[in-house]
């Protein structure tokens, strides 16, 4: 490398690689990233989110709550289990077979392997799929995310730190919209020892008059505002929670599949 | 381009010359390192109590967070390094600083450009992406005002008496493409024209990755490789060995950056991991080039700016094994999303590229000014300060990422040793404030000394032969 036009070119190669690589790329292969559909319906997903969440997203960002969230849940893998549905005309073979097998945590091969020998014996079943690792097992979701959960977000907000935790489901972990606004009030009135800071900035505490207000936050002991006053969330504070509870990640796509609890199945 | 000038220019002519520019990058640098390590400390003790300073929205722990990270980067690292390398472009040229004024406004614009960014996050406007929080009327001017400082350093480059490149060279002048490229590219796509979904996330990582990991370690290491063996008294070893590690570091650096496991196509992520993993080979070399160009040094190790660049130089193969380290799947199981992580990118701007910035400007500030330090002993004192703060720094994150990644995010587990990292903030600061007091001073002192010569002038009796015509 004798001259300065050397390094350059060096340089160019190198960070001209990359950047095709994970600017061009991604752009190129994500840029045009359409609406997709839940697995076996025709739903589209994602639908766009309501303008109160969406307004919540820029109150999520102008408070950098993405410093200590993410919104990213990971899975190790997917397992199977298979569910018998019908025991059939001859149930104490299918009893005495099922005491045999192992119906939880396989494969796709082996669950398919073992719906057959139900089947032989006269039974029927059903082969379930789920998500697995650390993540799902704290109930933090129910799959793990994927490309498609952030096609209407600007900007995307992934995280890197969990201080607290990851919010990609939240919505439907915690569907209660006065749980997150007391929480926000006061994070300690919900989780006790959490180091969470207030977010007291985003309501109003104001004196009754009249009748009280129906928005009003249900606080009590030391969180409670004084008497004749109430907490009140500002339009910010309901933008939030708005984002938040449209945080969900809760339907099986093609690329994260997953068999729905009973109740949503069909 | 050559200068033909007969009589050589002196050092304390090319030093000279490099000293208005210089005082504007670290006047501002220093200003932005001591306001960031007070949000900084103001963040911190939220982990002693969530609610200190939470009704203030200006304070909250998600906008003094980063504010405080972007402070430090934006508002001292790069502007302190930049200082740094426009004074090593002027001496291995042998010429004096050319454009000297372009650096000057340039420094101007780039610290507005903070203050304009930093108060930005504190109102609430930051754009939510990692590393790139400061709003959009920030970026045209950190933009700009780094090509001028790049123009005004190229400028010099040309210039050169030797002909023959430095392997300082090398590293600074592809850091001064760098920049500028991935600074245009990430604006561009996540804010200009931002493009769909968690294509902005890869974005962002890819230009967190190339500004922490390559644009830092281009720069530190440049510099230590210029003041090394100018301190040590020793050669470089080898101009090949700092060949290899200039290739291999842009090559697989580069691509370091998107966290495995994330909700991207796969392939991004492997891509990823497998760079990270190749960026051994450049930190193996590296510590072969510091061991063999330092052992059998010629001055010893007494808290100068030598010891600052052996203890720089260290800190970044450390930097190296922890990022690393977090590679391996059976390590990022439990590091990723954790303080671990923090800890690695922490150690990376303070143990090893403060600490090698600080140690070029204890070296060369002097020779700048014409004359010593305002506070030549605490020079010892906060190096001290800084590689204490920077080393609890690191582990106490590292220990909290560790507990709270063993313990399945429960942030119980990992708050006493969260807590502990308050304390070397507080470190960082006392030190941060010797570095500011001397720049500080020293610019005071500077600007009396102008005042005077003005006075003097003004004051002065007319000459005998002026009175006549």
């Amino acid at each position: 490398m004798k001259n300065g036009f050397t390094v350059f070119f060096a340089a160019f190669i190198a960070l001209g690689a990359s950047w095709t690589g994970f600017v061009l790329g991604p752009a190129l292969q994500l840029g045009h990233q359409k609406q997709t559909t839940i697995l076996n319906s025709s739903d589209p997903y994602p639908i766009q989110r309501t303008g109160d969440a969406t307004l919540g997203m820029q109150v999520y960002r102008a408070n950098g709550c993405a410093a200590c969230h993410t919104e990213q849940i990971q899975q190790d893998g997917v397992a199977c289990t298979v569910v018998l549905t019908a025991a059939g005309k001859n149930p104490e073979a299918v009893t005495n077979l099922l005491s045999t097998l192992n119906l939880d945590g396989l494969t796709e091969g082996q669950a398919s392997a073992v719906a057959d020998k139900i089947t032989a014996s006269g039974g029927k079943s059903e082969t379930h799929i789920y998500a697995t690792g650390g993540d799902v097992a704290r109930g933090w979701g129910i799959r793990h995310s994927v490309a498609a959960d952030y096609l209407y977000d600007y900007p995307v907000q992934l995280g890197s730190l969990r201080v607290g935790p990851d919010l990609a489901a939240i919505g439907a972990r915690q569907p209660d919209a006065s749980w997150h606004l007391a929480h926000l009030y006061a994070p300690q009135s919900k989780m006790p020892g959490s180091c969470m800071p207030a977010f007291k900035f985003l309501f109003e505490v104001r004196k009754i008059k009249g009748t009280p207000s129906p928005d009003a936050l249900a606080l009590s002991g030391q969180f409670a505002p004084a008497d004749g006053y109430e907490v009140v969330p500002k339009p910010e504070a309901k933008q939030l929670v708005a984002y938040l509870l449209s945080l969900r990640a809760d339907v099986p796509l093609y690329e994260a599949p997953f068999t729905p609890p009973v109740a949503a199945t069909k | 381009m050559k200068a033909n000038d007969s009589t050589p220019v002196t050092d304390s002519q090319i030093d000279a010359s490099c000293r208005v520019p210089l005082l504007a990058l670290f006047g501002g640098a220093a200003l932005w390192l001591v306001v960031g390590l007070v949000l900084a400390l103001i963040a911190s003790i939220k982990f002693h109590a969530p609610d200190f300073l939470a009704d203030c929205p200006l304070l909250t722990y998600g906008r003094v967070q980063p504010a405080a990270n972007d402070l430090i980067l934006y508002g001292f690292a790069i502007p302190a390094a930049l200082g740094v390398v426009l004074w090593i472009f002027a001496r291995l040229s042998q010429v004096e600083l050319v454009l000297p004024m372009v650096p000057v406004v340039a420094a101007n614009l780039w610290h507005i450009g903070v203050l304009i960014g930093f108060v930005g996050i504190l109102l609430g406007n930051s754009t939510g992406f990692l590393w790139l929080e400061f709003p959009r009327p920030a970026a045209p001017l950190l933009f700009v005002a780094f090509v001028l400082i790049a123009i005004s350093a190229a400028a010099t480059f040309g210039q050169r008496q030797d002909r023959a490149l430095y392997p300082s060279h090398w590293f600074l002048l592809a850091a001064l493409l760098w920049f500028p490229w991935i600074y245009s590219t990430a604006n561009l796509f996540l804010i200009g024209w931002p493009v769909r979904g968690v294509a902005q996330s890869i974005i962002d990582w890819w230009y967190a990755g190339n500004l922490l990991l390559v644009w830092l370690s281009l720069v530190g290491l440049g510099i230590a490789f210029y003041f090394l063996p100018k301190l040590g008294g020793r050669p470089l070893e080898s101009r090949f060995y700092a060949q290899f590690v200039f290739w291999t570091l842009i090559l697989f650096g580069t691509w370091a950056g998107v966290p495995a496991g994330a909700p991207v196509p796969s392939w991004v992520t492997s891509l990823s991991r497998v760079g990270t993993a190749m960026f051994v080979v450049p930190l193996l070399v590296v510590g072969i080039i510091f061991f063999k160009t330092v052992s059998g040094a010629k001055s010893t190790c007494k808290g100068g700016p030598f010891c600052q660049m052996r203890f720089g130089t260290v800190a970044f193969l450390l930097s190296g094994v922890l990022l690393l380290s977090a590679n391996c799947p059976q390590i990022s199981r439990v590091t990723q999303f954790t303080w671990f992580e923090q800890a690695q990118v922490q150690w990376q701007v303070f143990g090893f590229f403060t600490i090698v910035v600080l140690g070029g400007f204890n070296h060369l500030f002097p020779r700048v000014m014409g004359c010593d330090l305002p506070f030549p002993k605490f020079v010892r004192f906060q190096h001290w300060l800084f590689m204490a703060g920077a080393a609890l720094l690191l582990v106490s994150l590292a220990t909290a990422g560790i507990l709270q990644g063993l313990h399945g995010y429960a942030f119980a587990a990992a708050l006493p040793a969260l807590r502990l990292s308050t304390l070397g903030l507080l470190f960082l600061l006392l030190g941060s404030l010797i570095f500011a007091a001397n720049v500080f001073v020293m610019t005071i002192r500077w600007k009396l000394g102008l005042i005077k010569i003005v006075i003097n002038a003004v004051l002065a009796p007319l000459s005998a032969a002026e009175v006549k015509s």
